[in-house]
């Protein structure tokens, strides 16, 4: 493992913001903005920061609905989502976009997503501008195992590979997509086995455990620095609450399989490895839980104080140039 | 079974008041319960697919509850719950469709349609036409409309219009329960591919429908509120925004008749040329943006066909031409609302008009 103390710090303190980010800033935004289109991505943390920490700024992703983890691993800052997702003129989509469509592009962030593995062909995209402008980057698409079976990932995924794009091909498959379970929707055991179809690597690893992520994007990034194209990273994972808070999942699985994922819990798994090995302490790790807790109490605060876009913001950034009014002609707006 | 011409378009005399919701899932079960060539399909039209064994079964009943205890009744070979695949499903709905079976597909958000509209545009619409009238497509599409709920630009979409606009396809957009349920079977009963659009602000609307089966005639508009100043037109949930802005208007001395217009292909429009030939001026109300629209299309067909009667320009009233925004101020900026509506009307009765 290549990482010495403050790598290992980081990954531990994007867990925990993750995590508390959607702990406690969504039930926050439900009681200023209530939306059925907000989804945690609780219990999945592993997987976006074990990918992100291979990342740079100049690096591009692309997520989903469930995007708060990636964008938060990919360096947006959360006082800033809070704010988005609290409707204000101060997230980084000016309170436009909201949970799905959290977008950052001087941190790379494509944006997350409303329709499932709509973003796929934008990290594609993004690759091949690094390919064509030699830019050395990489680009990385995020998608469920829902999302792993819509005609445009396989499409996608086939053309990265006939065009040696560097894309990492990430499924964060937790099992299922709303109520169905993956066993079901999926033709092969795995999600990826499929990778063998498109002519690249495909890789199955425990999405709770941070290292064997971490490990598998190493290699997967080394390949696409290096040119010689795509791969399928499938990291096994579970969402620990509701497709949204709508949802109770104790109508399509039981409480035991929930018991054995907590207990495969990403954070205490990182615990149980790093403090045994004196790697760092307990202390320290308890430490970035208050710091992180502030930072949320803060994040809440900055939002609440931010302002909501006046009403003519409707009207901007539908274009980069149109002809002025031409928003509202017919329309009879009031404002 | 009931014919379509003799069904009245406003309930008469029905006691029972059901939601809007419940009225989708009773045309569901009794037309299968007809026809056992209706099926259905979707994601978590049923819900943890493959879990009976572990008692779950039809935990989702749709996202929205419309397609609940189906699966009971009819067994996983009828209703059938998905992978996350529309341009695959819809298309083998159509294809079901036009070799035998009546197959009713959903589409969870209609902004999701892009992922199936080949299907939709190229088979669904078109085969009849291209195979010289060899084939049927008794295909329906549920989908749905509506924003003013927080789910921004890609779940609140109301574009009915691009359906509209294809040649081969009908589509209905019911406003209440009566005519959800009502415009639902003759949806599925109908020869042509029908697409079928619930709005997301009414699942939860009570009203009074028949407990027998019963269908709406496809292609009718209706008339929900008698007025002689001004014909108000609304389309799916702006009809209430319609009814609402009428009675604000009636303090103020104009007598609004509104129009529902339920069907978005074909479009009524002797129904609304009539009613302006009476009342001499045409607000349409319309949830969707306003280019190449549904509000735009009846607006010049009254002007073509009614333009000796008119007092006033036809009028709309509708979203901007702009995505739909999250934040709370801009979606409520967003939507046409009765205070709009009210507003022009009064500058259509304004300036010597
Ligand atoms: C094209 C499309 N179809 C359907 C939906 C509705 N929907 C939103 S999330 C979801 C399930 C996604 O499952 P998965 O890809 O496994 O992601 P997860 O929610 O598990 O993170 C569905 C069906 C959608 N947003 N887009
Ligand atoms: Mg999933």
């Amino acid at each position: 493992m290549d990482l010495d103390r403050a790598g290992l710090l980081s990954l531990y303190r994007t867990m925990v913001t993750i995590r508390r980010f959607e702990e406690r800033g969504i039930p926050e935004t439900g009681q200023r903005r209530m939306s059925a289109s907000v989804h945690s991505s609780a219990g999945q943390e592993a997987v976006p920061t074990g990918i992100c920490a291979h990342l740079t700024d100049q690096d591009y992703i692309a997520s989903t609905h469930r995007g708060h983890g990636h964008c938060i691993a990919k360096g947006v800052d959360p006082k800033l989502m809070m704010a988005e997702l609290f409707g204000r003129s101060t997230g980084p989509n000016k309170g436009k976009g909201g949970s799905m469509h959290i977008a950052d592009m001087s941190k790379g962030m494509l944006g997350t997503n409303g329709v499932v593995a709509a973003s796929v062909p934008l990290a594609v995209g993004a690759a091949l501008t690094s390919k064509l402008k030699k830019l050395g980057r990489v680009a990385v698409a995020f998608f469920g195992d829902g999302g792993s079976n819509q005609g445009v990932l396989h499409e996608s995924m086939n053309l990265a590979s006939v065009w040696k794009l560097p894309v990492i091909f990430c499924c964060e498959n937790n099992g299922y997509a709303e109520s169905t379970p993956v066993e079901y929707a999926l033709s092969t055991a795995n999600v990826a086995d499929r990778a063998a179809g498109y002519g690249m690597p495909g890789f199955h690893v425990d999405g709770m455990d941070v290292f064997a992520v971490y490990e598998a994007a190493g290699q997967a990034v080394a390949r696409a620095r290096a040119g010689e194209g795509p791969s399928l990273l499938e990291c096994r994972t579970y969402r620990y609450y509701g497709h949204t808070v709508f949802d109770n999942p104790l109508t399509y699985r039981t409480k035991e399989e929930e018991a054995y994922w907590r207990a495969r819990d990403p954070l205490k798994l990182f615990r149980e490895r790093v403090v045994p090995e004196g790697l760092v302490s307990a202390q320290e790790l308890d430490g970035i839980d208050r710091q992180v807790e502030q930072q949320m109490d803060e994040a809440i605060k900055f939002a609440d104080a931010s302002p909501l876009p006046d009403p003519p913001q409707l009207y901007e950034d539908v274009y980069v140039s149109y002809p002025k009014d031409m928003m509202k002609r017919g329309a009879n707006m009031e404002v | 079974m009931t014919t379509t011409t003799s069904v009245p378009m406003s309930p008469v005399n029905v006691a029972r008041q059901i939601r809007y919701r419940d009225a989708i899932n009773e045309a569901l079960r009794q037309e299968m319960e007809r026809d056992e060539n209706v099926i259905v399909m979707g994601e978590d039209i049923a819900g943890a697919a493959g879990r009976e064994h572990l008692g779950f079964i039809d935990s989702w009943g749709g996202a929205f509850r419309t397609t609940q205890g189906l699966i009971q009744q009819f067994g996983n070979q009828r209703v059938l719950d998905t992978p996350l695949s529309e341009a695959a499903f819809v298309g083998a709905a159509i294809g079901a469709s036009s070799t035998g079976m009546r197959a009713v597909a959903e589409l969870m958000f209609v902004d999701f349609v892009g992922v199936c509209l080949d299907q939709l545009i190229n088979n669904a619409a078109k085969m009849r036409y291209m195979f010289g009238g060899q084939v049927k497509v008794p295909f329906t599409l549920l989908t749905r409309i509506g924003a003013g709920f927080g789910s921004a630009a890609q779940h609140s979409e109301s574009f009915y219009s691009i359906f509209s606009h294809m040649p081969g396809l009908k589509g209905v957009v019911p406003s209440d329960p009566y005519t959800a349920k009502g415009l639902l079977i003759a949806s599925i009963r109908d020869d042509d591919p029908v697409v079928y659009f619930e709005h997301k602000g009414l699942y939860g609307d009570t009203g009074p429908v028949p407990e027998e089966p019963y269908a709406l005639p496809l292609g009718k508009a209706r008339t929900v509120r008698q007025g002689s100043d001004v014909t108000l037109v609304g389309i799916s949930r702006m009809t209430w925004v319609c009814v609402e802005a009428a009675q604000e208007l009636a303090k103020a001395g104009i007598n609004a008749q509104v129009v529902d217009l339920l069907s978005v292909s074909p479009i009524d429009y002797d129904h609304i040329v009539d009613s302006v030939r009476r009342t001499h001026r045409l607000v349409v109300v319309d949830e969707d943006t306003p280019v190449c629209s549904l509000a735009s299309d009846i607006c010049a067909r009254v002007a073509e066909e009614a333009f000796d009667y008119l007092d006033a320009p036809p009028s709309r009233v509708t979203a901007p031409h702009t995505p739909v925004p999250y934040s709370r101020p801009l979606e409520n900026t967003y939507l046409p609302n009765a205070a709009r509506v009210v507003k022009t009307v009064q500058g259509l009765f304004r300036s010597g008009r």
